[in-house]
């Protein structure tokens, strides 16, 4: 290529729309009872209604429905009271009946928006529709060099996917950056993961967007010829695809060429996009109502259950974080990734400092429950016990040391943690008349020590107080231990 | 000892009860009665000899262990070909289903197998229910009873004319624009179409789903509503089916009075194209219902002219994008699939074999309904359509409990006269497509043979919808008198 991205960017701004679809984690499929679980033999999971046999009819899915909702009111959308499937008629071998049942005109829930954080700013990207659709199958090639349909020796169909419940989320085009729209989709994602309507695992497909992309000249606010751009199924991809596009728009454009209106496929591989259909072949959908299914009329009050069932979405939950607990977003990306942020949210409402709670959740007991192969939430130990045996350590009634056995024996016993510091006589001894004794007895054995620390060394005076903990075997509160080890010696202390 | 194809299908199912034969007899009466007369009259595409043998056997094995048998058990049945029966061709008519065997039961099949009835085989009709003389079929043409060289009606002429020719006394049709009225109007037997999602629709192979409605065919009312309870009901696989309580048509078709009912005579419904001798018995029996008691006004439906042409262009919409299905690359029939040809050219080559021309002039109007730029001109406009018919039975339901017309503008046509004329063919469906766009109950019950040419004429009974019942009671009371005065229609017909 002859244009970089940056010659690209300094005569062209990019405009970007966004279709994503996400598989949702419904257990049955969209019109039919049949499972939707990843990797069964080929056409295991159907039935002669997500096969398309004849005389079959489709019933819809109550909990697809819901999911829907669900990103809708999450995503600020207006929820229609009344609106219906529609046949999108179009001839495929993965399509059993040769038309998908979708949403036309009359999506479940239009006009929302999304805000994307990033690198301390916040992008509003506008929501056109979130409508409900049925999967396609999948087509395997055989005997070609591409595993594409030119050259294969024949194609073997897999229905297991056709009749998934698909949800598309369609932005207008209000995205201006390659990274922005890289970072919308890891929000929806997030959205997506929060309310709880698919598990969004890219690898498998739950998530595959499609990008619009055109360019208008640096300060117009006129909107170019685009590109659609199709199979972008990662979130790296997203702006590879779009970074490619502007390259390849801008010297085409440049070279005063037009751009033309049409399908492209990204590729994975190469980063480069390449044209799909043509113009001659352009589809004429035919949509119209789909008669086989009674309208979805989504009654008020069932609208206003779901969204106070709404969990926190993650964009708030990240700013009420920095304002209220002084988490930084670092912080928050780890212990989200590490799937402890709600753990220390509860511990946090048990009462603990959040810090201590982020220490605790990100580093003994995320060790703990990798060590035994199981989710934190799965350790057996709860956000109260945390905050209990936080307020013990504050408190002074137990050293890090003696908190970190007491969390190995409530994973052990399955005790509270004042059970455990009962039964394993964990208790700091912060009490000077009896700590004196052991204090005296570790200066008359290391005189040359004590010599030191009395000439000024205090550091020195941690061998003295390492001592004095042996000896209470790690009971002693370190900090009375230091003071009265520098009392004794005559050195005031910093 | 009695012919036991000649029973009513009440008394066929209390014979069987009695012990006075047992299931199996009459079931192989029926077979015999088939294999006799069918090679003339091809009313079936398949006769299932084991399966109508086994059900019938079970039949009387639950009668020996004691138990209660339903109203219909040991009744032998002809189905439609439109319904899928596991394991059991199932054509639509069509060579492009040829050899298919479904691996479901319709929920209509199941029913009846539930029921105890013993299904006989699948009957012909026009491919995928295109037509009004079965002449569409592409296994070749049903012929009438009562005249061998006229058409038994469309798309059920194959069950219309297994009734008829007393080969069964129950058939399951299926009924888009008059499929079951207009075939039992011209063969002088019953058909009703329930109000639409009175009958699941799961496993009916679909015309236009809009429309289609499943209902029972028989030789008379109340064995025809015996049938509808039978299949009746909600159904869970079929999202547009009504999950309401089946209107009580056996205890209306058993009340059979008509005191005081209010019946309304479209006016519409006359004139030109109707032939004198149904417009004679249709007046014949509209003055027969008066003196029966009924209070008899007439009614103007302004919108039913436009029925029609509303239909015509709803229908091949609905059922260009059904009948995409049939692609060879699941099941049925396959041609050009040589190793050298793409799935796309597979597909066309095995369409363009597999469908007929009917079919295909459907599709082909329906894909052009519903392109983009004509939607709103040609699909949009003919729902508007829709619903003023629909607010025009509205409007005339507010001062009548039913309406009447004759089910058919003329009585059976000769076979061949109107299959190069589609809009001739349209014609016989004038007065039956109304229900079907409203959505209404409306049922076909004999009113005589019209004096010319000496064939049976039917009155067509209109009810609102989920007033299934209305029609029943008046179409009952009707059919006691008309035989009283007349005797049973089909005492009439031709020995085959």
């Amino acid at each position: 290529m002859t244009v970089t991205l940056d010659d690209a960017l300094a005569r062209w701004s990019p405009v970007i729309g966004m279709e994503t679809h996400v598989e949702l984690g419904t257990r049955s499929k969209m019109f039919c009872g049949c499972p939707t679980t990843f990797g069964a033999p080929p056409n295991a999971n159907t039935c002669p209604v997500c096969l398309g046999l004849p005389g079959a009819l489709p019933v819809a899915n109550e909990a697809a429905i819901r999911y829907t909702i669900l990103i809708g009111l999450a995503l600020h959308c207006s929820i229609a009271p009344w609106c219906r499937f529609a046949r999108k008629n179009y001839f495929y071998p993965d399509m059993p009946k040769n038309f998908q049942i979708s949403q036309y005109d009359e999506p479940l829930c239009v006009d929302g928006w999304l805000d994307v954080e990033m690198d301390g700013q916040t992008h509003r990207v506008e929501i056109e529709r979130v409508h409900l659709e049925e999967d396609t199958g999948k087509s395997l090639h055989v005997g070609g060099a591409t595993g594409r349909i030119h050259g294969a020796d024949h194609s073997l169909v897999d229905y297991n996917r056709a009749g998934i419940p698909l949800v598309e989320i369609v932005t207008r085009p209000d995205i201006y950056s390659a990274e922005v729209a890289k970072a919308y989709v890891a929000a929806l994602r997030d959205v997506v993961r929060a309310i709880g309507a698919s598990d969004v695992k890219m690898e498998e497909g739950s998530l595959r967007c499609d990008v619009n992309v055109s360019l208008r000249p640096a300060g117009a606010d006129t909107l170019g010829t685009r590109a659609e751009v199709k199979n972008v199924n990662s979130l790296r991809s997203v702006e590879r695809a779009v970074r490619h596009e502007i390259v390849r728009q801008a010297e085409r454009l440049d070279a005063g060429q037009r751009i033309v209106q049409e399908t492209r496929h990204f590729h994975e591989d190469t980063g480069t996009t390449t044209p799909g259909r043509s113009k001659e072949e352009a589809q004429d959908y035919r949509y119209f109502p789909e008669p086989d299914l009674v309208p979805i009329a989504p009654d008020a009050a069932w609208i206003e259950e779901l969204r106070s069932s709404l969990p926190e979405m993650p964009v708030e939950r990240r700013r009420r974080l920095t304002a209220e607990l002084g988490l930084s977003e670092v912080d928050q990306a780890a212990m989200s990734n590490a799937g402890v942020l709600d753990l220390v949210l509860a511990t946090v409402d048990a009462g603990a400092p959040a810090a201590d709670a982020r220490n605790w959740w990100l580093g003994d007991l995320l060790a703990r429950a990798n060590a035994a192969d199981v989710d934190p939430g799965e350790l057996g130990v709860t956000p109260a016990q945390v905050a209990r045996v936080c307020a013990m350590v504050t408190d002074g009634t137990l050293t890090a040391t003696m908190a970190k056995e007491v969390f190995a024996g409530v994973v052990e016993t399955g005790d509270d943690p004042d059970a455990v510091v009962a039964a394993k006589g964990l208790r700091q001894v912060s009490d000077v008349d009896a700590l004196g004794a052991a204090v005296d007895e570790a200066i008359a054995e290391q005189p040359a020590v004590a010599q030191k620390v009395r000439d000024g060394k205090t550091a020195a005076a941690g061998a003295l107080v390492g001592a004095v903990m042996r000896a209470t075997r790690g009971q002693a509160n370190a900090a009375v231990v230091r003071t009265l080890v520098l009392e004794r010696l005559g050195v005031p202390e910093a | 000892m009695t012919d036991l194809t000649r029973l009513t299908a009440a008394e066929t199912a209390r014979v069987v009860r009695d012990g006075e034969a047992s299931a199996v007899d009459v079931a192989q009466a029926h077979l015999d009665r088939i294999a006799a007369v069918d090679e003339r009259v091809h009313a079936f595409l398949h006769v299932d000899i084991e399966g109508a043998l086994g059900a019938a056997r079970a039949v009387d094995e639950r009668r020996a262990a004691g138990d209660d048998l339903g109203p219909l058990a040991g009744v032998p049945l002809a189905l439609k070909d439109v319904f899928t029966m596991a394991g059991v061709p199932t054509t639509c008519g069509s060579k492009i289903l040829e050899g298919w065997r479904p691996p479901y039961d319709a929920t209509v099949t199941r029913r009846l197998k539930d029921a105890g009835l013993v299904i006989l085989g699948k009957t012909n009709m026009d491919e995928f229910a295109m037509g009004s003389s079965t002449e569409n079929s592409a296994y070749g043409p049903t012929r009438n009873p009562w005249d061998l060289d006229r058409i038994p009606g469309g798309s059920g002429g194959g069950s219309s004319a297994s009734l008829a020719a007393f080969m069964a006394p129950l058939a399951i049709g299926t009924d888009t624009g008059g499929s079951i009225r207009q075939p039992a109007a011209v063969t002088g037997t019953v058909g009703a179409k329930p109000t639409y999602g009175g009958v699941s629709r799961y496993g009916l192979v679909a015309l236009a789903s809009s429309l289609d409605q499943a209902g029972p065919c028989a030789r008379n009312v109340l064995d025809a509503a015996l049938l509808h309870e039978v299949i009746a009901g909600h159904d869970p696989f079929d999202s547009t089916s009504i999950d309401r309580p089946v209107p009580e048509v056996v205890a209306a078709a058993r009340r059979g009075d008509v005191q005081g009912m209010r019946v309304g005579v479209v006016r519409e419904f006359a004139g030109e194209g109707y032939q004198a001798g149904v417009q004679q018995r249709f007046t014949e029996a509209v003055e027969l219902i008066s003196s029966l008691g009924a209070d008899v006004v007439e009614v103007s439906c302004p919108h039913f002219d436009y029925a029609l042409a509303a239909y015509y262009l709803i229908l091949p919409s609905e059922c260009s994008s059904n009948l995409a299905r049939f692609d060879a690359m699941r099941y049925g029939l396959r041609v050009g699939d040589d190793g050298t040809r793409s799935a796309e050219e597979v597909m066309s080559l095995t369409r363009e074999a597999g469908f007929g021309d009917e079919v295909k002039r459907r599709i082909i109007l329906g894909t052009y309904a519903l392109s983009s730029g004509y939607y709103d001109a040609y699909y949009g406009q003919a729902q508007k359509v829709r619903t003023l018919i629909t607010d025009d039975f509205t409007k005339a339901f507010e001062t009548c409990d039913v309406l009447v017309s004759p089910t058919t503008p003329t009585t059976a046509f000769r076979i061949g006269e109107r299959v190069d004329d589609p809009l001739a063919m349209y014609l016989a469906d004038l007065c039956t497509i109304p229900s079907n766009l409203s959505g209404g109950a409306a049922m076909s019950v004999p009113c005589g043979l019209a004096p010319e040419d000496g064939l049976p004429v039917g009155l067509q009974v209109m009810a609102p919808a989920l007033a299934d019942d209305r029609m029943y009671r008046l179409a009952a009371a009707f059919e006691a008198a008309h035989t009283e005065a007349h005797g049973p229609i089909l005492d009439g017909a031709p020995a085959l």
